[in-house]
């Protein structure tokens, strides 16, 4: 018993020792600092600079409302503001001064031997309803999207704000439902030319001797489409699937579950590949029109004039021809 | 005139969320939307602090940068608003924003965002001063009673502060000076390109 007690002493001694002993620095620390480890706004801003946002804990069920902080607003702005005016101003207007001094040197393309007045059906009915289908939705999509990024500067100071923003109000409302059909397009359009659209070795000598359209009179052989042609088919699907991708996360905001830096970025690129796209549709369809006597029949009517088939696209004539038989089906009789 | 602004202090702030609160049933904010919110940062830890965020009204602001359709306005109190009549609720906004003080209404489809809404400093919007289309759209306009905004007023711990500038960057400093101690203007540098010097 006595040993007990003796053993309880000498451990309420050693705890006691113990406690003081923690309790000596807590005593010489005597005005307490709070801030001494607490997060600055200073420390914050300087971690922002990986890129990261100042996030913390929220109680509302916003779960993104928890990030205080983002940095990517400014390079958004800057983007938004600078970079995407230079790269849409440049490849725009950069494209369409590409083609007015083409047509000021070059002029028009016409059919050196004249029109034969047989026709020959180069796009059915089908082909030619996928083309206007994305072609049409894309004017407008093109259109309604240019306008909100330069709208404010060069459409907004000529109707005035109200008018403006009721303009752009419908602009987005028209951007957001036909981007369904423009994706259908280009769907429908990879399936019914890809075949017609694989490069071969034909296109580096149809591109080295300048397509045929640099020279007069000058006309290097080509299948159902060249060189030409086949960039422009495979610039519409990945620059269509690009636009595609990019606008289905603007589409969902919400269902995307993407952060604010991942929209940013999705917008972004949107933009820069509607602004290449826009340009390189515009050399598309100065070719398709004005630019060459003959070229519109191909997506107006689908008969095109067999003398502008054979300068420009000599290979699929001839297998047209050879498919058709003899005499071709809309061959005028000779006397 | 006054440039007004907000200063949470940090190291007073207990996260009781009543500004966000307070706010909410100000202005009738609809369900979803917050124009108000408590961040708290390092939550658990030693160091915690809570901050309460919302629209800073930006000098320079980058939502009104890159609005489409112009529908920011500085007042003469430089309070940034917006006119939801103009918004076609696009978004850019709130990818601009630094503080993701822009906020929609789930309306409808696909990217249908509805009018943006976003704290207005308890100071309405372009219609005339205290009419119902004002109060409907943007909420209550304490600042044309000379009242201001509820959610500085109220806070229990006077950790939010919201007035001119000037005047609570003074309140500021003689706090830190007085207790030795502060973690900073949250958001000023951001907001303002400015920071209270202690």
């Amino acid at each position: 018993m006595k040993m007990a007690i003796n053993a309880l002493r000498a451990l309420t001694f050693a705890l006691a020792l113990a406690v003081l002993g923690q309790a000596a620095p807590v005593a010489a620390q005597q005005a307490p600092n709070p801030t001494a480890q607490s997060v600055k706004e200073e420390q914050l801003l300087n971690a922002l600079r990986g890129g990261d946002a100042v996030a913390g804990r929220i109680t509302i069920p916003d779960r993104t409302a928890a990030s205080l902080i983002q940095p990517e607003g400014k390079s958004f702005r800057d983007f938004h503001q600078g970079s995407l005016w230079l790269i849409g101003g440049v490849s725009i207007l950069g494209m369409l001064a590409l083609l007015v001094a083409f047509y000021g040197t070059r002029g028009r393309i016409t059919i050196d031997a004249g029109f034969s007045g047989r026709t020959v059906t180069r796009f059915g009915g089908f082909e030619r309803f996928v083309h206007w289908l994305t072609a049409g939705c894309f004017v407008i999509l093109a259109l309604s999207g240019l306008n909100l990024t330069f709208g404010k500067a060069l459409v907004a100071p000529v109707f005035g704000d109200a008018a403006f923003a009721a303009l752009a109000g419908w602009g987005k409302i028209a951007h957001n439902y036909l981007s369904f059909p423009f994706m259908l397009g280009v769907a429908l359009m990879f399936l019914v030319w890809v075949k017609d659209n694989i490069p071969s070795k034909l296109d580096v000598e149809w591109l080295k001797a300048g397509g045929g359209i640099l020279k007069k009179g000058q006309h290097p052989p080509a299948p159902r489409f060249n060189a030409g042609q086949k960039a422009i088919f495979w610039i519409v699907i990945i620059g269509g699937v690009a636009m595609s991708i990019s606008g289905w996360y603007l589409l969902f905001p919400f269902e995307s579950g993407h952060t604010v830096g991942d929209q940013q970025f999705w917008l972004n690129v949107h933009a820069v590949v509607a602004m290449i796209f826009i340009a390189v549709m515009l050399a598309h369809a100065y070719i398709g029109s004005v630019g060459m006597e003959g070229a519109f029949d191909a997506m107006g009517s689908g008969e095109v004039d067999e003398n502008w088939a054979k300068e420009h696209h000599s290979l699929w004539l001839a297998k047209e021809k050879q498919r058709a038989g003899a005499t071709p089906p809309n061959a005028v009789p000779a006397e | 005139m006054a440039r007004m602004k907000f200063l949470c202090d940090a190291d007073r702030c207990i996260e009781c969320n009543a500004c966000v609160t307070a706010c909410k049933n100000e202005h009738d904010v609809p369900w979803g939307i917050n124009r108000r919110r408590v961040v708290t940062i390092n939550d658990g830890k030693p160091g915690e602090r809570s901050v309460s965020m919302a629209c800073m009204h930006c000098t320079d602001a980058p939502c009104a940068a890159v609005c489409p359709v112009n529908c920011f306005y500085t007042t003469a109190d430089a309070v940034v608003l917006h006119s939801k009549d103009l918004c076609i609720g696009c978004g850019y906004c709130f990818y601009a924003c630094p503080f993701g003080a822009p906020q929609y209404p789930r309306v409808g489809n696909f990217g249908s965002r509805g009018k943006m809404d976003k704290c207005t400093y308890c100071a309405g919007g372009p219609e005339a001063d205290l009419t119902q289309a004002e109060y409907v759209k943007y909420g209550a306009n304490r600042l044309a009673e000379g009242k201001l905004p509820i959610c500085a007023e109220m806070c229990s711990t006077k950790a939010l502060l919201a007035g001119d500038g000037k005047i609570i960057a003074e309140i500021y400093k003689e706090r830190v000076t007085r207790r030795g101690y502060g973690s900073g203007a949250w958001g000023w540098k951001t907001a303002y390109k400015e920071t209270v010097a202690i």
